[in-house]
């Protein structure tokens, strides 16, 4: 039904296991939807957000998803900034996330602001001061960076290349795509630096505050570091997933095996960096305050010092020793394990920086607080996942987002039937959707 | 906000904020615009079909 919209040389599923897939995301998606509107409608009265948990699950999800999205800024740092050109095979992918993540988070803050017509407020009437007012111009000016480098990808749908000027367009885009990665590069470096830096200048707040260089906290540079070295993993992840489901290969083993190579030099750098950051801070900072290392992780029935093991050693150290050995990373188990452990490590980071630092009690009158967020809070950090989902599918099925996947699963050409039994075949019906042959278009449908 | 708004200062905060603010914006809307200006002018000569896909 729709073989003319998929790309040439590749086998897609059926139509109607397509649609059967989008219409199950998408009414998780509904759900979310209508939470949505209820919290536009009803007010943030309907979560659980309170003093302590200002930054709740939503700032949470809006942290997790822009490191995991880091894959788009750093790849496209490394393929044309730096050169690794073999990286050319993954990066639409990468491009494709990175668009996901980042416009779930502007989706997010949509919602969290409480009342999205004001957002513009912040561009206009800026608080100069304030490190999350740079964060709103890194991000919104990189997304824009991220749909420039996405809208190629769109115009070469076979149907849209065949229209002149947006096969011209594509490929002035691609000429100049190396100017446009490198502000996404300078942007990114700001925005994720300026999120841990919120963290940092804390100083009123011990388990946060760290020491500064010049304006910027040690967290400004660790959550870059961070992104750069987990975003990759999620890319390489979510490629990996994405060949699960398609039942097939997608991308050269070579090219998973440099991305995560570079991103287990990054992660074991990062991790020793966030080491001595731990260190400093547990032996010098925060004693300076009156406050000892176990005063963070006593005390409640959830935030343990596990957090810390758990993130520093098992979502850290141990995926960095595996992706920076050869054989660890060319296992397949271990490739696994080694990209699936540092995006929960981040995850976690991101849910430490922000929900625990503002949870831990600083005056002798105060208790820590625990927090369980509301069903609509629930229902609208999973609508970017489904809007996340249904759009890998869209893009899956229309657009040539690996370039590799022709090479890696050639389609056997069928001897020539004769009349009658193509005839035949055509009243059996087609198993799997493969791309039709290139039929001119009326000048109308183009 | 722009410098001839009245909450405008011309001081270092304003300028470092806005002006990578409008720098980034200025880049990426001149690479936008010199990309639709060639295509167009690639679109009435009729010329450069041969480039293939990336």
């Amino acid at each position: 039904m729709d073989s003319a919209l998929i790309p040439e040389g590749v086998k897609r599923a059926p139509i109607w296991q397509f649609l059967l897939a989008i219409a199950v995301v998408g009414a998780v998606l509904l759900w979310g939807v209508y939470a949505m509107l209820l919290c536009w409608i009803q007010g943030l009265n309907v979560t659980n957000m309170n003093d302590n948990y200002g930054f709740a699950l939503w700032i949470w999800a809006d942290l997790a998803v822009i490191a995991l999205g880091g894959g788009a800024f750093f790849s496209g740092f490394l393929k044309y900034i730096v050169g690794k050109d073999e990286l050319k095979n993954i990066i639409n992918y990468a491009v494709l996330i990175g668009f996901i993540c980042y416009s779930s988070a502007l989706l997010i803050l949509g919602i969290d602001v409480g009342q999205p017509l004001r957002g513009w407020f912040i561009f206009w009437h800026a608080n100069v001061h304030s490190m999350l007012t740079e964060v709103a111009f890194c991000l919104s000016c990189y997304f824009g960076v991220l749909t420039i480098e996405f809208i190629p990808l769109i115009l070469e749908n076979r149907q849209l290349d065949r229209v002149r000027f947006f096969h011209h367009l594509s490929h002035n885009m691609h000429g100049i795509m190396a100017i446009f990665a490198a502000t996404g590069a300078f942007l990114s470096f700001f925005h994720q630096g300026s999120l841990g830096g919120v963290a940092g200048v804390l100083f009123g707040r011990p388990f946060g505050f760290r020491e500064h260089v010049l304006v910027w906290p040690w967290t400004f540079f660790l959550f870059t570091w961070s992104a750069a070295a987990c975003g990759p993993c999620f890319t390489i992840l979510v490629t990996k997933i994405t060949e699960t489901i398609a039942r097939k290969k997608l991308v050269k083993d070579n090219v998973i095996y440099l991305l995560a190579k570079i991103s287990g030099w990054m992660l074991l750098t990062y991790i020793i960096a966030k080491t001595i950051d731990t260190w400093y801070w547990a032996t010098t900072t925060a004693p300076s305050m009156g406050f000892t290392l176990m005063d963070f992780y006593t005390g409640n029935s959830f935030y343990g010092i596990w957090i810390l093991i758990l993130e520093i050693v098992i979502c850290g150290y141990l995926p960095a020793l595996i992706l920076i050995s050869k054989k660890g990373r060319e296992h397949p188990v271990g490739l696994w394990v080694a990209v699936i452990l540092p995006v929960i490590g981040v995850s976690l980071n991101r849910w430490v920086m922000v929900l625990q630092v503002l949870a831990i009690p600083v005056m002798p009158f105060d208790h820590w607080a625990l927090y369980l967020p509301s069903w609509q809070e629930v229902a609208t950090t999973l609508l970017p996942v489904c809007y996340g989902i249904i759009l890998v599918l869209i893009c899956y099925r229309y657009l040539p987002i690996f370039p590799q996947e022709r090479e890696l699963n050639p389609i056997e050409e069928p001897p020539a039937p004769s009349e009658d039994v193509a005839g035949a075949a055509e009243d059996e019906g087609e198993e799997a959707e493969v791309e039709a042959p290139d039929q001119p278009m009326e000048p109308a449908q183009a | 906000m722009l410098p001839f708004s009245f909450e405008w200062l011309w001081d270092m905060p304003h300028m470092v904020f806005h002006g990578g603010l409008h720098f980034a914006l200025t880049v990426l809307s001149i690479g936008m615009a010199y990309c639709i200006i060639k295509a167009m002018v690639q679109t009435i000569k009729g010329g450069g079909e041969d480039h293939g896909h990336h």
